[in-house]
């Protein structure tokens, strides 16, 4: 009796909450709209076979419930029965298959007035490249890769010179624009993830995989890693801005082609400003916070003039040339409990007085 | 034949503890190490799940988890709890104890070999643990292991760890293909006269069913375990591309990390299976025997079990919908996977209907087993939505995964586990255990995973990714979405505490629990028809017992007693048959 009770609770309970619930999905914000359709039809299915069936329990441990006076049924199969349930379940699975295919029909033909964007994973930040003025992206590969050239574009290909390069910074899409999502990686497997847009997809190195979508919502946008990539994982964090036609071509004027990224930065400026941009292009914060709380690597709250402990158990002063030496050769000095993971950033020393600068207002 | 010929195992001297309980070649004394065994690392598994919880739930509260250690929470949690717990406690465990008793043999054909499997699966247990004592700690890439970062800098455990592991499942894979040999070997050859293959208690069809799959799918783990250790340890690219990791060109190229997400899942997904249909058959045996009816639709139940097994190697890659592979194979496997679906809900009506006009005793074990239909239903519900190619982009990487994969492959089973070991356990010890523990042991088992699970599949809707140390600063996550991971994390420690009263339980009844009688379920199958309980080395004192009828005798019409055994011979007359007696037709 107890054990039907629970199960009608159970059910009820089921129910109620998802009523309740204040957890749902975010505000579609793309063309998608069937895959959620095709969802809620499989929710309401597969929900009204989880209370029939749960119902059906509870009323079998009530109705059935042993007593010594009585004997179960000997029934050893009932073709007839087992006949209609298989083609009621047949039925019922092929319904909701149809539709899901249908759907994913679409997903697979990327529209022909699609425009490409692409965009590059690595741990643990996402950079973006788009067309310039030609319209075609020019060959890229991991083998071109340098510190200059953080997304490998071929700086012999005609085609790539006018890409332009977004790193470190959130990417701008048009609104009601088909776009063809482009998906490289350097190093690991990640997923580009963003919620409201629905469709997501694996970036693998080795290969460029693609979906396609068309914002359909102006506003900005939260990208996110979805496939583990590391101990940088839950921080691969950047933005994606859906802009309106005059928005858009605001921000394109304002971006630099891949040619005249070729050129070298020109110093100047206010060194802290410039060393948070430095920062904020080599994707840093993806694992030091700027607020004390622990990432990946140690915090900048504070980080300069306080002293370390080091894996070795001696202690350190984070001035200027351990730290000059902690961004160029990371792996001479660990702090105690982080692991050896940073990569070598080779800065010019003009780069470098910038960061440490910016470092040293993160700790006034 | 020599098996049935040899004396009851005393031969190397009956008083030496150590050849009869830990060298021994007894199939029951090998089910118990495997169980205890895997019951031991499954513990850890269950605290590593807490530290897990308590991150996610109340970040920062622990200061001693930091990313490193929380992805080798995550990852040692994972592969602890599939292979070293679910796989080896059905198969090693269940499988071993049950086979040569339900198919009336004296053991295994293979005894030597049957130990050996033991040795080998505890000496892989070894390698894993100790990869916590190895420089780095172990490997915190996810239980899926995906190369490239599996094996570089960045994840942890990328020196020692990575390669502890994929050691360990080396061994822990011949430990297993010489189990699943014996077997299928005993299965096939050793079974009693007249137990035909269909009058094999469902527990028998699935595990058979289960070990042949294993068998498959096992050496596609191996090779691509093998490789990613060459890539990791000599240089090899074969899931290496040409990459830029860390800044630094890596002397790799060619390589495809697809391919190893193919090897993987082609084992992966018929893993599954190997857990689940052991549990199939175990809860069909338990619900049947506890509702003191037949199972319902026997025929159909065996060949649901084959045809889910067959299908279950062709649907590997809905795992892979999103991970880059060519995107119209998704047209194939949401076809494959959702027709698994058909011959899986047969089965779910199948134990509904058994209960249907039964008899039913709601002791412990057929509270875990009715518990169990539950939980695999919602389960296999939710797996209809990750199945369907265009459902699942939205979904895959997210709580709703979790919260599908924990429903339809760790509760569900678990509570088979769980049922499974109450139902036998007298047989096996000879004792009872306490009822009043095992039903709070029940309550709160199945109705905190409820409360644990149900509404985690929510947060997938609202899309939170999974595998993520700290959601702070997301500003899609609703602010009450905390709330939730703390309930969550409470009910989740609650309900591990509690399963140590199982534990205590069992333990304190091998010693004060009453007597158990030898049949105490009245069940019908040959088990407990054992001139000892518990059964001698060698089971069957001088004669083998002989099966005159099918497993599931329970209220014939007309017999004296609600069950038959099938060593009691005589039964079906022609008018049985006919109003559908013997399902296979030949009284013997």
């Amino acid at each position: 009796m107890a054990l039907a009770i629970v199960l009608i609770a159970m059910v009820v309970g089921s129910v109620i909450f998802h009523f309740w619930s204040p957890w749902w999905f975010t505000p579609l914000a793309s063309n998608w709209g069937a895959m959620d359709a095709t969802i809620m039809f499989t929710f309401w299915v597969t929900g009204a076979v989880f209370v029939a069936v749960n119902l059906f329990l509870a009323y079998c441990v009530i109705k059935f419930k042993h007593s010594p006076d009585r004997r179960s049924a000997y029934e050893p199969e009932n073709s007839k029965l087992e006949t209609w349930l298989t083609a009621i379940t047949t039925v019922g699975v092929f319904a909701m298959l149809a539709p899901g295919l249908i759907v994913y029909k679409q997903f697979v033909q990327v529209p022909d007035d699609a425009v490409i964007f692409e965009a590059v994973g690595h741990q643990w930040q996402w950079s973006y490249r788009l067309p310039g003025k030609d319209g075609a992206l020019g060959k890229a590969d991991n083998r071109n890769v340098t510190f200059d050239n953080p997304l490998g574009v071929d700086p012999d290909d005609p085609w790539g010179q006018d890409d332009l390069i977004v790193v470190g910074a959130p990417a701008h899409i048009l609104v009601d624009q088909p776009i063809r999502f482009n998906l490289r990686s350097k190093d690991v497997l990640h997923d580009f993830y963003v919620p409201q847009f629905r469709a997501k997809m694996d970036v693998v190195p080795g290969l460029v995989s693609y979906f396609w979508m068309t914002p359909t919502v102006t506003g900005t946008y939260e990208v996110l890693c979805a496939e583990l990539c590391g101990v940088g994982h839950y921080n691969m964090r950047s933005k994606v801005v859906v802009d309106t036609a005059e928005d858009y071509a605001l921000w394109l004027r304002s971006q630099r082609t891949f040619a005249e990224t070729q050129g070298g930065q020109a110093p100047g400026g206010d060194p802290v400003e410039r060393g948070e941009q430095l920062a904020q292009q080599q994707g840093c914060m993806a694992c030091h916070s700027l607020d004390g709380s622990r990432g990946v690597g140690p915090t900048w709250q504070g980080m300069y003039g306080r002293t370390e402990v080091l894996a070795d158990g001696s202690s350190v002063t984070a001035d200027d040339a351990y730290l000059r030496e902690s961004i160029t050769n990371p792996n001479a000095k660990i702090v105690q409990g982080y692991p050896p993971v940073m990569a070598a950033y080779p800065f010019s020393d003009d780069d470098l007085d910038a960061i440490i600068a910016y470092f040293m207002s993160l700790s006034e | 034949m020599a098996y049935a010929d040899q004396d009851t195992g005393h031969h190397e001297g009956s008083n030496k503890f150590i050849w009869k309980y830990v060298f021994s070649q007894d199939h029951k004394v090998i089910a118990v190490q495997y169980g205890c065994t895997a019951i031991a690392v499954g513990l850890l598994a269950l605290v590593l799940s807490w530290l897990m919880r308590m991150q996610i739930g109340f970040p920062g509260s622990l200061e001693f988890i930091d990313p490193t250690a929380y992805y080798q929470y995550v990852t040692m949690h994972g592969m602890i709890m599939v292979i070293y717990l679910l796989t080896a406690f059905f198969l090693g465990g269940f499988g071993n104890y049950l086979i040569p008793l339900m198919c009336g043999a004296r053991d295994m054909v293979f005894p030597f070999l049957n130990m050996l499997s033991y040795w080998f699966y505890l000496v892989s247990v070894i390698i894993l643990m100790s990869s916590y004592f190895v420089p780095g700690g172990p490997t915190g890439a996810g239980w899926t292991l995906y190369p490239p970062q599996a094996i570089l800098q960045g994840t942890p455990g990328a020196d020692w760890g990575i390669i502890m592991m994929l050691a360990s499942l080396a061994v822990f894979i011949i430990a297993f293909t010489m189990g699943g040999l014996n077997y299928i070997t005993t299965i096939l050859q050793a079974r009693c006269k007249g137990m035909t293959l269909m009058r094999m208690p469902l527990t028998i069809w699935s595990i058979f069913t289960a070990t042949v799959l294993g068998l498959l799918a096992f050496p596609a783990l191996f090779v691509s375990a093998v490789m990613l250790l060459f890539d990791r340890l000599l240089g090899t690219s074969f899931f290496m591309p040409y990459i830029v990791h860390m800044g630094q060109a890596m002397e790799t190229s060619g390589g495809s990390p697809v391919l190893f997400q193919h090897l993987f899942w082609f084992f992966g997904h018929p893993e599954v299976y190997i857990v689940a249909l052991p549990a199939f058959g175990l809860v069909s045996d338990i619900l049947s025997t506890h509702a003191r009816k037949n199972v319902f639709g026997y025929r159909m139940m065996v060949w649901a079990i084959l045809a889910i097994g067959g299908i279950s190697f062709i649907v590997w890659a809905h795992h892979m919908y999103v991970s880059g592979m060519n995107l119209y194979l998704g047209f194939f496997f949401a076809t494959t996977t959702l027709i698994i679906a058909i011959p899986t809900a047969v089965k779910v009506y199948n134990w509904t209907l058994t209960l249907w006009h039964g008899n039913i005793h709601l002791n412990t074990p057929m509270l875990f087993a009715i518990g169990f239909i539950s939980t695999f239903l919602i389960g296999g519900l939710t797996g209809l939505f990750l199945g369907n190619v265009a459902v699942d982009i939205p979904l895959s990487d997210t709580y709703f995964v979790v919260a599908h994969f924990h429903m339809v492959m760790a509760i569900a089973p678990v509570m088979v586990v769980f049922a499974a070991i109450y139902h036998w356990y007298p047989k096996m010890s000879g004792r009872m255990y306490n009822e009043t523990m095992g039903k709070i042991h029940f309550w709160v088992t199945f109705i905190g995973t409820y409360l644990i699970y149900f509404p985690m599949h929510y947060l997938g809707f609202e899309g939170m990714p999974r595998r993520y140390y700290a959601y702070e600063g997301y500003e899609f996550i609703s602010e009450s979405a905390q709330g939730l991971n703390e309930y969550i994390t409470v009910v989740a420690i609650f309900v591990g505490v509690l399963q140590f009263l199982f534990i205590y339980n069992m333990a304190v009844s091998l010693k004060y629990g009453k007597k158990a009688p030898a049949n105490p379920w009245h069940a019908t199958t040959l088990e407990w028809q054992t001139p000892d309980t518990p059964p001698c080395h060698g089971n069957w004192r001088d004669n083998l017992p002989v099966v005159y009828r099918w497993a599931y005798d329970y209220s014939v019409p007309g017999a004296e007693k609600d069950y038959i055994p099938q060593n009691v011979p005589g039964g079906h007359t022609e008018e049985d048959i006919e109003h559908g007696g013997d399902p296979q037709g030949a009284p013997a």
